[in-house]
């Protein structure tokens, strides 16, 4: 039994430390460099920012950084300029939401349609530990009842045995 | 018995998975719901196509339903489904405005000699601006406005026989 905790202790543990490099190894790849002048960092940092959280509509597994497409071109150049134009980054991101909707978020928004989108996984995480539970208990009790023979059993046993 | 019950649920949640994945199947990741959907068509001043001195806005799309198009010569698709605008525009009478999406006028114009021009007018959205505020990302999109200037529905792609007689023409037939 304890070698049994042991091996799934490894288990998760690698798969932890799995997880924790692809974080750290996949961080903003920025693949087009287009020549925009910013006259302050701050600026620069936040359309960094913005640019790799903005989707691309044509090519939908890609950024606005990533992307090739017209599309992603015109909007980098869009954020650039709403940006220069002193909009906040909220303001930005709705701009964004009103002309393509929540599809260009990479990150959607909670509300009740998205509710089994961002708790789902926790639900499914709570049935799971139930069901482990439920079985672990079952387990112990089964183990317990196989050594508690009835008298009857036991008779019954003891002639199989001598026979 | 209750245990021997307890061995099926692999295989109802199997199934369960497989109705969801096989529904999947049949889903257009591409086709997008349009934010502007039951909203005005965006604002714009832009020149025609044949017009450069011409300055029109969104008011030109009032009156009755009618279809805007988004086009552009270096769409290939465009030209797939432009006979079937002339003939929507021969037929029903319905009135189709073009949106002239990221292109040069010269090229625009010989376009609509040689494969004749199905539009009351096409707006000329040289930097894709508009394009740009309709939600636009690929050429060709059609999209019903209503009298009001609402936008009521978006199409993706292009346009023939089946997708104007089972898509389009039913919501026109709607918001007329």
């Amino acid at each position: 039994m304890a070698l049994k905790w042991k091996r799934v202790f490894v288990v998760a543990l690698l798969a932890l430390v799995i997880a924790a490099i692809n974080l750290t190894l996949a961080p903003k790849v920025f693949a087009n460099i287009e020549a925009f002048e910013f006259n302050d960092s701050e600026l620069r940092e936040r359309y960094q920012d913005l640019a790799v959280i903005l989707r691309c509509p044509k090519c939908q597994n890609q950024n606005i950084v990533d992307s090739d497409a017209p599309i992603a071109a015109d909007l980098r150049q869009q954020v650039y300029r709403l940006l220069n134009e002193g909009y906040s980054d909220d303001e930005i991101l709705e701009f964004m939401v009103a002309r393509y909707g929540n599809f260009v978020l990479y990150e959607p928004p909670v509300n009740p349609l998205t509710y089994l989108l961002w708790f789902g996984p926790f639900g499914l995480l709570l049935l799971a530990a139930v069901v482990v539970f439920l079985l672990l208990r079952g387990n112990k009790k089964a183990a317990k009842d196989a050594q508690q023979l009835s008298d009857q059993d036991r008779e019954r046993l003891n002639k199989l045995l001598n026979k | 018995m209750k245990r021997r019950l307890m061995l099926f649920i692999p295989l109802v949640v199997f199934f369960i998975m497989g109705i969801f994945l096989w529904q999947g199947l049949k889903l257009d990741p591409r086709e997008l719901p349009s934010a502007l959907v039951g909203k005005p068509f965006p604002s714009f001043t832009l020149s025609t196509v044949k017009n450069p001195e011409a300055a029109l806005t969104e008011d030109v799309l009032k009156g009755e339903v009618s279809l805007v198009n988004v086009w552009a010569t270096w769409c290939v698709s465009c030209r797939q489904e432009h006979p079937e605008l002339v003939r929507i525009a021969r037929d029903t009478g319905l009135k189709i405005f073009g949106l002239n999406y990221k292109d040069s006028r010269p090229e625009a114009i010989r376009w609509l000699e040689e494969y004749m021009d199905p539009y009351q007018f096409s707006l000329y959205d040289n930097d894709g601006r508009v394009g740009l505020d309709l939600g636009v990302y690929g050429a060709p999109e059609t999209y019903i406005v209503d009298k009001d200037g609402i936008v009521r529905y978006r199409f993706v792609g292009v346009i023939d026989r089946q997708v104007w007689l089972n898509e389009l023409l039913p919501e026109v037939n709607k918001w007329r």
